[in-house]
């Protein structure tokens, strides 16, 4: 079973983050809203394997929670 | 002219009953004339099982309701022996189109198998459904079966004893009583059965409303599923367009929540609608509109002692997929022959728990693909609509979209996984046909394979000996040879790579158990498990 890649595996990640962001430029937030969803789906259909999908899913979840704190 | 759903077919007549000193008992008692009603009803007369059904009513279903028949439900009519003129008469369709705002997105052709007497789908009013259905039972009263339909007759209390449930019944000429060893509840979604019981139904209500006009028309669409996320002719929202027999078009329009249903309703506002959508120019007559809310729910058990629910009395699906009275038909299709069984003191009465586990299975699948397919038409937050948008978007140039464009996943039988009747599966043969399986239909010599099964417990043998019959507490098994070789369908779907089997095949033309080779003590300790007799 392949498992998530979480290490660095982008060539580029400068000009990468740059392209990202240059494809929002100039759109609204429902237009970017809109584009990131069909971004999703994209890269969803190329990776295929639930079993990844579903580690990456969790991975994303986990990166917004709020840190566990005691004050 | 009248139409068929204006006219009474079973008019209200007094029974000997009415006259009697003391409540006469009847063996099996039918609540309601519906599709569902009907098919217990018949099911059980063509095995000489005395049945009566009351209902409220005196005529077939008000309007066309559930319009799309699905095969395995055709296949059981076909075992009721009313399959045949409903297909005659039904539209067939295998293409469906998906259109998003102004355009077309896609279309998809069902692609039917080969291999199977009967179509994936066909569409049929449900009062043509009926009215076939009323014909079949006047059939079997001339054959000198014991069935019978009251008219008007409603049943207003019940009460529950241990060997049979008394119902008080409200006729034209006053109230009457009648005991019932078993009572078969099929009456609707509002079941005045489970209120009277005082049995809860609960579930998920969605937050909509859909407007149904069912239009006459001279139309040269051709007879294909049109589904509209977001048109032009009613913005934000879907519709819905479908051929029935007769020159008569189903269109459905969602129209959302809040809502004036009385101004929805008024005849100058639906043909309002209905030109936006057709033309200026269209011509057309409404034959029924309506409006529908719908609720997904289910009852937590099937049978409450004596009485045992079936349909949407049991079970409530949203429309989309076709799930309501296909649903209802797969119900009346498990509990006939157990009920049969047990009445003859062959199985335990606990074998009727089996009907409710079996069912629960098929209406979860049911609630939870019809739950889906209204989560995508009709989205529910911010972020569902952008990604039910973003799928439509994509479909139209992208085939890998297209799977997940959900406008009703279209009704196909539940495998009864883990049924508590299933005996042992050999894995060599194909997975499409494990134990819990409805039988998949194939050629044979001379017909198809399901016109051969049904009603008795069977033995399917391919290439294997094999006694004639056997049999074990007065349940016979019936062996059927077949040739591997008779169709290429049939060795795919019941041997795959293998050189021989033997099935166990259930009344309901399920899968009850399968070896590679026969053994006469595997087959008969199947038989005891899939009757509830171990």
């Amino acid at each position: 079973m392949t498992s998530l890649n979480t290490r660095p595996n982008i060539d580029g990640p400068d000009d990468f983050y740059a392209e990202l962001l240059a494809l929002h430029e100039g759109l609204s937030k429902a237009e970017s809203d809109a584009l990131n969803a069909r971004l999703i789906l994209i890269l969803a259909n190329h990776i295929g394997d639930r079993d990844v999908l579903r580690e990456a899913m969790q991975a994303a979840a986990r990166a917004g929670e709020k840190p566990a704190s005691n004050g | 002219m009248t139409k068929i759903f204006e006219t009474p077919l079973y008019p209200y007549r007094r029974s000997a009953d009415q006259d009697a000193r003391t409540p006469v008992r009847h063996p099996v008692v039918v609540i309601g004339a519906g599709p569902v009603g009907m098919a217990a009803a018949i099911d059980l007369a063509r095995h000489d099982v005395p049945v009566v059904i009351l209902d409220d009513n005196d005529k077939v279903s008000y309007g066309s309701r559930a319009i799309c028949f699905a095969k395995r439900p055709l296949e059981i009519l076909d075992r009721l022996g009313c399959g045949e003129p409903m297909v005659r008469k039904g539209v067939t369709w295998n293409t469906g189109k998906v259109f998003f705002g102004d355009e077309e997105t896609y279309r998809f052709n069902l692609l039917p198998e080969s291999g199977h007497k009967r179509p994936a789908f066909i569409n049929l009013q449900q009062y043509h459904f009926e009215a076939y259905m009323v014909q079949r039972i006047r059939e079997l009263q001339e054959e000198g079966r014991p069935i019978e339909i009251r008219g008007r007759n409603a049943v207003s209390a019940l009460a529950e004893h241990d060997d049979h449930v008394r119902l008080e019944i409200d006729t034209p000429e006053g109230p009457y009583n009648i005991e019932a060893e078993w009572l078969i509840a099929c009456d609707g979604a509002g079941s005045s059965t489970r209120r009277m019981l005082g049995l809860d139904f609960v579930g998920k209500v969605f937050e909509d409303n859909f407007l149904i006009a069912d239009v006459i028309m001279e139309a040269d669409f051709p007879p294909e599923r049109w589904f509209w996320f977001d048109p032009p002719f009613n913005r934000g929202q879907s519709a819905l367009l479908h051929k029935q027999p007769d020159n008569l078009w189903r269109i459905d329009f969602q129209i959302g929540w809040n809502i004036d249903r009385e101004e929805e309703l008024k005849e100058e506002n639906i043909r309002r609608r209905l030109h936006a959508m057709l033309g200026e120019d269209a011509k057309f007559e409404l034959e029924w509109t309506s409006i529908y809310t719908f609720q997904c729910r289910r009852m937590e058990s099937f049978r409450k002692g004596r009485v045992l629910f079936a349909g949407d009395a049991a079970h409530q699906v949203s429309p989309f997929g076709a799930r309501g009275a296909n649903s209802g038909l797969q119900d009346t299709d498990n509990l006939a022959w157990k009920l049969r069984l047990v009445m003859e003191g062959k199985a335990p009465e606990s074998l009727l728990d089996s009907y409710s586990s079996e069912r629960i299975h098929g209406a979860d699948e049911n609630i939870l693909n019809s739950t889906r397919s209204t989560e995508f038409i009709t989205p529910k937050s911010e972020i569902s609509r952008i990604f039910r948008d973003a799928v439509l978007d994509l479909a139209r140039e992208h085939e890998f979209a297209r799977p997940l464009v959900n406008s009703g996943r279209l009704s196909v039988p539940c495998t009864y996984d883990g049924s508590p009747l299933n005996g042992p599966d050999c894995p060599e043969l194909p997975r499409r046909t494990r134990p819990g399986s409805p039988a998949p239909d194939a050629p044979i010599a001379n017909g198809w394979l399901l016109d051969r099964l049904g009603d008795r417990f069977q033995l399917l043998v391919f290439a294997v000996n094999a006694p004639e019959r056997l049999e074990d507490g007065g349940i016979e098994v019936e062996t059927i040879r077949l040739d591997p070789d008779a169709s290429p369908e049939l060795r795919e779907r019941y041997l795959g790579e293998a050189d021989g089997a033997v099935y166990l095949m259930r009344p309901d033309q399920h899968v009850a158990a399968r070896w590679r080779h026969f053994d006469e003590a595997a087959v008969i300790a199947a038989l005891r498990k899939a009757t509830g007799r171990e």
